[in-house]
């Protein structure tokens, strides 16, 4: 099932009625939204919203219990495959591996990509999170930020037209901030797709046009993030502080 | 629901079935068939031992079917039978090891041997108790159904193959042979238990598998109420 | 091709990592080792028994000792196979590359494989040792042996650890389910070790390794296959 490269008139994701049970609570219901090709969306709710579990649904982590979801056309359980080739997920689960090295992880997750990336170019992708001097440390030791542009570097790698972040935010140090910032503008302005779950609201809207809000598994509120501000479900939705 | 039904109509009558087959079967094992030349009454047991391996059979192989299905079809109907298969054949896995042991002290002196067949049902209800067990650490119902599948296919793939590596390991020694040969006057009450037993398994899977699937649905009710009210 | 790039990265990253942390497989090395002892003290090294060449009793028994303490260690060196997976959450990592996750499962077997001849390589002449065993005229065909069986415990030991890595009470489910299926394993590899060491008079260590043959055979195909649906969340 292979679709043509006019992504133009595909959005890049399509839920339909998506929902997702966990043995005893209902994390998404009925979630239905479009998202085309190009647009900056952040994710908002309160604890137990069910946004990270639409972002996990999305980069095909987790089957919904019923409803569709499409990335760029592909449906998330019959076409799983296509769909992770076109994703790249951040989550605070940085997927890393301690014992290794910034370099050594980055070429494990570039064999897995199926790419064939020569040092150089693993080298570059370092460079372009700012960790090309930390290149031949061992994960274990890196901070907390340093762990999250890793993070980042790897699961940018594969240039993929979507980009999942979840609470991007919350591990960064200030210069690494700065650096994710001006990456997703790069990002957004060659193309690629963004979505960014946050709780910390200010930066979400900061970084996105469109917000998306959800409470209790349902979808509250889709439109723009100025409109987002001074719109009803606003209150309660998460953290305003800087 | 059309299909429950069907389910509790074929339960109804594999049971109705069971009973009378019980009922001959016993009459004519205990009551008709001509005490054992050697061992006298003590060997009727056997009416009850090797019957019962036909609903082990039956129910073992129901769950590793079923188990294929769920994971080509995830259909929470193929998860229900394969559990309702595993427990049945459990149950009857239990009670053909009690029998077998229970009948093999005064005939051979021992209650356990090693022969292929006994320690290959031994294995298999380690597999399926195992399966059993498992499932109550897996709380998702998606996952616990995939999981516990996964695991009752490559158990089941096992069993051929501890059986014939138990049957060599066996052969080199001298061993109390099973009878393969048996009294004619044996055969027919065995053939009415066997079938009583398949009918039996029959009847316990289907009861199983109506419960299972009233479980499945009191649960999605729940979460229905919980979300309601929440 | 890009599907033996990554089983063998796989199995690279594997290997970096227990080099890294030999901890660990010491730790391994020496339970297997204490098994070993413990084994001895327990039976005893001076009950004699008419064994073929004029044995004791534990050296008679050795060969089923040994794959005992082999399998008590591989179980926990399965089990580990995945759990430096947990950490940062990689095993999901690995179910979210795109490409066929049954290369993840042949890398992982693999790498157990890896582990497991390793550990062998020390517990073997340990036994050797303590048990009064001729290992060297016999290194070819004993190494064939638990080549066979090693390859095997692999191939199931690492489906079924994959399977229970996120469970509470992993260390009990893993041994519960896998070793009534390692019972064909145990079986052969202690007969046929049996017959390499005190000679085969009657011909029958073919049948035995045949039979490993076949296991290896039927489980790597259907574990590594089923690798799919094992990843899966």
């Amino acid at each position: 099932m292979s679709h043509v490269a006019s992504t133009a008139s595909i959005p890049a994701v399509q839920t339909e009625r998506l929902a997702k049970r966990f043995a005893r609570t209902w994390a998404l219901q009925g979630v239905s939204l479009t998202i085309g090709t190009g647009e900056s969306v952040c994710l908002l709710g309160p604890n137990g919203s069910g946004k990270t579990t639409l972002l996990r649904v999305l980069a095909t982590a987790t089957r919904p219990t019923s409803g569709q979801a499409r990335v760029f056309g592909h449906e998330s359980i019959d076409d799983g495959d296509a769909v992770r080739r076109r994703i790249g997920l951040l989550s605070h689960r940085t997927f890393l591996y301690g014992e290794l090295t910034a370099l050594e992880n980055l070429r494990f997750a570039a064999v897995m990509y199926g790419l064939e990336l020569d040092h150089r170019q693993l080298e570059a992708a370092l460079a372009d999170v700012g960790l090309d001097y930390a290149a031949d440390h061992r994960v274990r030791g890196f901070s907390q930020g340093m762990t999250q542009r890793l993070a980042l570097a790897r699961a940018t790698l594969h240039a993929p037209p979507l980009l999942l972040l979840d609470e991007p935010y919350s591990a960064l140090d200030a210069a690494g901030l700065q650096l994710l910032d001006q990456f997703l503008i790069r990002y957004v302005g060659g193309g690629g797709t963004v979505i960014v779950v946050t709780h910390q609201v200010e930066r979400g809207l900061a970084a996105c046009e469109r917000a998306i809000a959800l409470k209790a598994g349902r979808l509250v509120f889709d439109g723009r993030s100025d409109a987002f501000r001074s719109s009803p479900e606003a209150a309660g939705v998460g953290d305003w502080t800087r | 629901m059309a299909n429950t039904r069907l389910v509790d109509r074929v339960g109804t009558a594999s049971g109705t079935l069971a009973i009378l087959l019980l009922a001959v079967g016993l009459y004519l094992g205990l009551a008709v068939a001509p005490p054992d030349f050697q061992m006298g009454d003590v060997y009727r047991i056997f009416y009850i031992h090797l019957p019962s391996w036909f609903g082990v059979a039956l129910a073992y192989l129901t769950s590793f079917v079923a188990s294929i299905l769920y994971l080509f079809k995830r259909q929470p109907r193929f998860d229900q039978w394969a559990l309702a298969g595993a427990e049945v054949g459990v149950v009857f896995n239990i009670t053909g090891l009690i029998t077998g042991s229970l009948w093999g002290r005064p005939t051979w002196g021992v209650y356990w041997t090693w022969d292929p067949r006994l320690t290959t049902t031994a294995i298999m209800l380690v597999t399926f108790a195992g399966y059993l067990v498992l499932r109550g650490f897996l709380e998702d119902p998606e996952a616990r159904a995939r999981v516990s599948a996964l695991v009752a296919i490559v158990g089941f793939f096992n069993v051929p193959i501890v059986y014939y590596s138990v049957k060599w390991w066996r052969t080199l020694h001298q061993q109390p042979s099973s009878p393969n040969t048996v009294d004619a006057s044996m055969v027919t009450p065995l053939r009415v238990m066997g079938f009583a037993f398949l009918c039996l398994c029959t009847y316990l899977m289907c009861r199983r598998y109506a419960l299972a699937e009233a479980e499945s649905a009191a649960e999605r009710e729940d979460l229905q109420m919980g979300v309601a009210n929440g | 091709m890009t599907e033996l790039r990554r089983i063998w990265i796989v199995v690279w990253k594997d290997a970096l990592t227990e080099r890294r942390t030999k901890a660990a497989f010491n730790a391994m090395a020496f339970f297997a080792g204490l098994v070993l002892l413990i084994f001895a003290f327990a039976i005893g090294p001076d009950i004699p028994v008419s064994g073929p060449a004029g044995q004791g009793l534990l050296e008679y028994i050795a060969p089923g000792l040994l794959w005992v303490a082999i399998l008590l260690t591989g179980v926990l060196a399965l089990g580990r196979s995945f759990q430096v997976e947990m950490e940062n959450g990689a095993l999901e990592g690995l179910r979210l590359y795109p490409g066929d996750r049954r290369a993840i499962g042949a890398g992982k077997i693999i790498a157990n494989v890896l582990t497991l001849v390793a550990m062998e390589a020390l517990v073997v002449p340990i036994a050797g040792i303590l048990y009064s065993i001729d290992l060297w005229s016999k290194l070819p065909a004993l190494a064939g042996v638990f080549l066979l069986a090693t390859l095997g415990f692999a191939a199931v030991g690492t489906f079924y650890a994959a399977l229970t890595a996120n469970l509470r009470a992993r260390e009990v489910m893993l041994p519960l389910l896998l070793f009534p299926v390692m019972v064909p394993v145990v079986l052969a590899a202690v007969k046929a070790t049996f017959l390499v060491l005190n000679g085969d008079l009657m011909g029958e260590l073919s049948a035995w390794v045949r039979l490993l043959v076949v296991f290896d055979a039927v489980f790597v195909t259907v574990c590594t296959l089923a690798f799919g649906f094992v990843l899966e969340e």
